[in-house]
């Protein structure tokens, strides 16, 4: 047998809680040969986690798989006994989580975690572990690879205990390692380091591997092949460098579509009318903890920011996770009030603390969350939620809401119909959609978008920013945009500012990206944003040192 | 057959799944619901004559539940006994409740001082004993069903208050909370519309664990003679007066008894079995 895994006519059924039957994989098949890196690439939804999760014979409760056979190394995962599949798992085939920092236990050290398979499949005796471990460690470019074992999992930072969740996998010496999004949750700069740490082992040992993601840029440096799904079922199947250049799918060709985002033309942006300051920043000082006796917090967050944003004109916020990007947007919004500096809004200054701000000031001026699973009260209906605003500030009664919450969803390329249901009955994208349908409700003049499309697939997120632009136009908006995303920033923004702990360390139009004279960090940053090339990854040098 | 697929269909129609042992247990909260209520008509004999000779009688065809110490008929002091148990804890929990949940909302809402007087003051009256709070504000005030309401409710207030406000606390925290903050809604607001509607299903659970608290107390402050006052009796104060039947195996003991397990695991099987409104609306 030539293949190390053949996945023949997969079928995985869910029931749901009225007791109906849905078939979440219709019939998928495609085979892995040792040493091989597939890629499993598509929406939420598409059922892509799921497949990887039968090829360790395992489904999420209230699954089941229903046909089909997974054959892994000659035994089929579908058909083995849990005691059989126990004895498979960790040793034939290993997985690496999505979120490394929840699945390893806060109260142990992490080399008794890594070691543990070893113990559980008795492998080896626990010194021959270690030193195996030890070795993983050095092999996955972990800084002090002795000595990080004995450290507890909240003393490294996410992206080594990512690479330290593939050495918990590794330490079995499997044939096949899954990957579910594994550098999803980290920043550009730090997921260069995981992928090529992942590459190389993956290599070195010639392990095959499962690469679940969402991301094409990223599966691109990685995969030899990819698997394009959609609805639970194979959409195409071929090389990477074939679905790249040569994509015979409609929806692989959306997906590629959406990862080159249109960018603004100067038409759009307006520059022909006259522009006054909407909204004017000056030496913002926010942050966390008691306050000093100097008057500024404990913990400052942000750092003397000053920032100026046009009417009808959109700035974009960019920078790594903890750079203080989401702290500026709340110190904004009133929900942190600044500590220092001031807020001009619409030609007045306004008050740092949002409980001291005119209705008329919080009407002007809107934020919309990252998550909108958190954003959306899921014990109201889209309607009571577009609803409220509404009647708050502008008093309107029954009748007009229902007339306008039409035209809301209208307005958000969404059927009237949703207004009955609840938040949790919407997908991803829909809800985000509602969240900003929310924000528009109050007439806003600007709406902050903190990270809106960072927990949507690629091609959600495009169809959000195309929508963002379109409202643009005809509502004389104007946005601020913070996201780590640099290929969403520069489709929408006319101006970027560049934020590094906490502090402003560029300021560039979108066209100024990748030029040689802007400051090393917003060149780091721009360098190390994936590219749909999969030579891109070898092609990069080590990462630039520089110091701030 | 056709009754149950009509039932099914029915209950598609209302998106709801509703289990067996919750009907049941709603089923039993329900009989003693009505039972005190319409009590003094069925009773088959009045609750304060003596109208048997001998005492701890037996079960009989006249004294369906026997009769107790002094020849009174049990089966007629267990239906009017209901509505002081049901009666007065029912009183009892929903005041606790209502207050301790309200109280905990607005003091995770408003946090900062107004959070910390309450959630000290609270923690302090948790600190007295209940059975203990009860005898002294009893013995001190006399015993009648309002002063038993009232204590009951404040002996359970800080629980309440406690758990619905590290409820409130988690939902405060979220993204919608915030968003309704800087829309510039009030207190108000932010407690029934935004927190409430979410903490409702674990704050039902806790009134329903809450209220089963205040019958055992009830029963327990009836068993030392402070609860309702003869001749009346509620479940607990009859168990106590006839304890002395225990070593005849009287029927008097017994029957008090079952009835307060009845409503106490009625009213469990309910909350751990509330009905679930069904998510899934694909053939809506």
């Amino acid at each position: 047998m030539s293949h190390l895994v053949e996945i023949r006519d997969l079928k995985v059924e869910a029931k749901t809680d009225a007791g109906r039957t849905v078939e979440i994989i219709k019939g998928v098949s495609f085979d892995i040969a040792p040493g091989e890196i597939v890629a499993l690439i598509g929406e939420s939804g598409s059922g892509k986690t799921t497949i990887a999760l039968t090829l360790m014979g395992y489904t999420r409760t209230g699954c089941h798989i229903s046909g089909g056979s997974v054959m892994l190394d000659g035994e089929d995962m579908a058909t083995l006994s849990e005691h059989q599949r126990a004895q498979i798992r960790g040793t034939k085939v290993a997985y690496v989580p999505q979120s490394a920092a929840a699945a390893f236990n806060p109260s142990s050290r992490i080399i008794d975690q890594v070691i543990e398979v070893t113990r559980i499949h008795q492998l080896m005796p626990p010194e021959e572990a270690r030193k195996a471990a030890v070795e993983l460690f050095r092999a996955l470019s972990l800084p002090n690879p002795d000595s990080i074992g004995d450290r507890y999992p909240h003393q490294v930072s996410g992206g080594q205990l990512q690479r330290l969740a593939a050495a918990m996998a590794l330490i079995g010496h499997p044939k096949l390692m899954i990957f579910d999004e594994p550098t999803t949750a980290l920043d550009v700069t730090t997921q260069i380091e995981v992928l090529r740490a992942f590459k190389s082992v993956m290599k070195k040992g010639g392990i095959a591997g499962v690469y679940v993601s969402h991301d094409l840029a990223v599966v691109a440096q990685i995969a030899d092949r990819i698997v394009v799904l959609r609805g639970g079922e194979v959409q195409e199947i071929g090389s990477t460098l074939q679905i790249l250049e040569n994509a015979q799918h409609p929806y692989t060709q959306q997906l590629l579509a959406a990862f080159e985002p249109v960018p603004r033309s100067p038409d759009e942006a307006g520059e022909s009318h006259i522009r006054w300051p909407l909204l004017e920043a000056e030496g913002l000082v926010a942050g966390y903890g008691p306050v000093q006796a100097d008057g500024s917090p404990l913990v400052k967050a942000v750092k003397d920011v000053s920032l100026k944003v046009h009417q009808g004109r959109n700035l974009g916020i960019i920078g790594e996770s903890g750079c203080g990007k989401s702290t500026l947007a709340r110190t904004i919004a009133g929900i942190l009030p600044a500590r220092g500096g001031s807020i001009v809004f619409n030609g007045r200054e306004m008050a740092a603390d949002h409980r001291e701000r005119s209705l008329e000031e919080l009407k002007d001026l809107q934020i919309v969350f990252q998550y909108a699973d958190t954003a959306l009260n899921p014990a109201k209906s889209i309607e009571d939620i577009l609803g409220r605003p509404l009647a708050f500030y502008h008093g309107l009664d029954k009748k007009q809401r229902a007339a306008r919450i039409d035209r809301l969803l209208d307005m958000v390329h969404l059927p009237k119909a949703v207004k009955h249901r609840h938040a949790g009955e919407l997908s991803g994208g829909q809800k985000q959609r509602i969240n900003f349908a929310r924000a528009l409700a109050a007439d806003p003049k600007l709406i902050i978008c903190d990270e809106i499309t960072s927990a949507l697939d690629t091609v959600v997120a495009a169809a959000i920013i195309e929508l963002l632009k379109e409202l643009q136009r005809e509502l004389e908006l104007s946005y601020i945009f913070i996201s780590h995303d640099l290929s969403v920033v520069s489709a929408i923004c006319d101006e970027i500012m560049v934020m590094y702990g906490g502090e402003k360390v560029d300021e560039l139009p979108p066209e100024q990206i990748g030029h040689a004279e802007r400051h090393p960090y917003s060149k780091l940053l721009f360098a190390s944003s994936p590219k749909l090339d999969p030579t891109w990854l070898d092609s990069l040098t080590p990462r630039p040192q520089f110091g701030l | 057959m056709t009754t149950t697929t009509l039932l099914a269909k029915r209950r598609r129609k209302l998106h709801i799944r509703f289990s067996a042992v919750g009907m049941l247990g709603l089923a039993v909260i329900l009989f003693w619901a009505v039972v005190s209520i319409a009590a003094p008509w069925i009773i088959p004999h009045p609750v304060g004559t003596i109208v048997d000779y001998d005492y701890f009688g037996p079960v009989s065809s006249k004294f369906w539940m026997g009769t107790d110490y002094l020849g009174r008929d049990i089966f007629s002091r267990v239906l009017m006994g209901a509505r002081y148990t049901v009666g007065i804890s029912l009183a009892a929990v929903t005041i606790s409740c209502t207050a301790g949940v309200l109280l905990g909302m607005i003091a995770a809402v408003s946090g900062g001082l107004l959070d910390g007087l309450l959630s000290r003051f609270l923690d302090a009256l948790n600190t007295i004993p209940s059975q203990l709070f009860g005898l002294v504000v009893v013995a001190a005030v006399g015993s009648s069903i309002p002063v038993l309401i009232l204590t009951m409710a404040v002996i359970f207030i800080p629980g309440a208050f406690r758990f619905s406000r590290a409820l409130a606390v988690n939902i405060n925290a979220m993204d919608f909370v915030t968003v309704a903050r800087i829309r510039g809604e009030g207190v108000v607001y932010l407690v029934v519309s935004e927190i409430l509607p979410n903490i409702m299903g674990p704050v039902l659970a806790d009134l329903g664990l809450r209220f089963v608290f205040i019958v055992l107390l009830l029963s327990g402050l009836s068993f030392l003679g402070l609860g309702v006052q003869p001749p009346y009796a509620d479940w607990g104060a009859m168990v106590r007066e006839n304890l002395g039947g225990l070593a005849f195996g009287a029927p008097a003991v017994i029957f008090p008894c079952l009835a307060i397990a009845s409503l106490t695991i009625g009213v469990n099987l309910l909350i751990d079995n509330l009905p679930k409104k069904i998510r899934d609306r694909s053939d809506a």
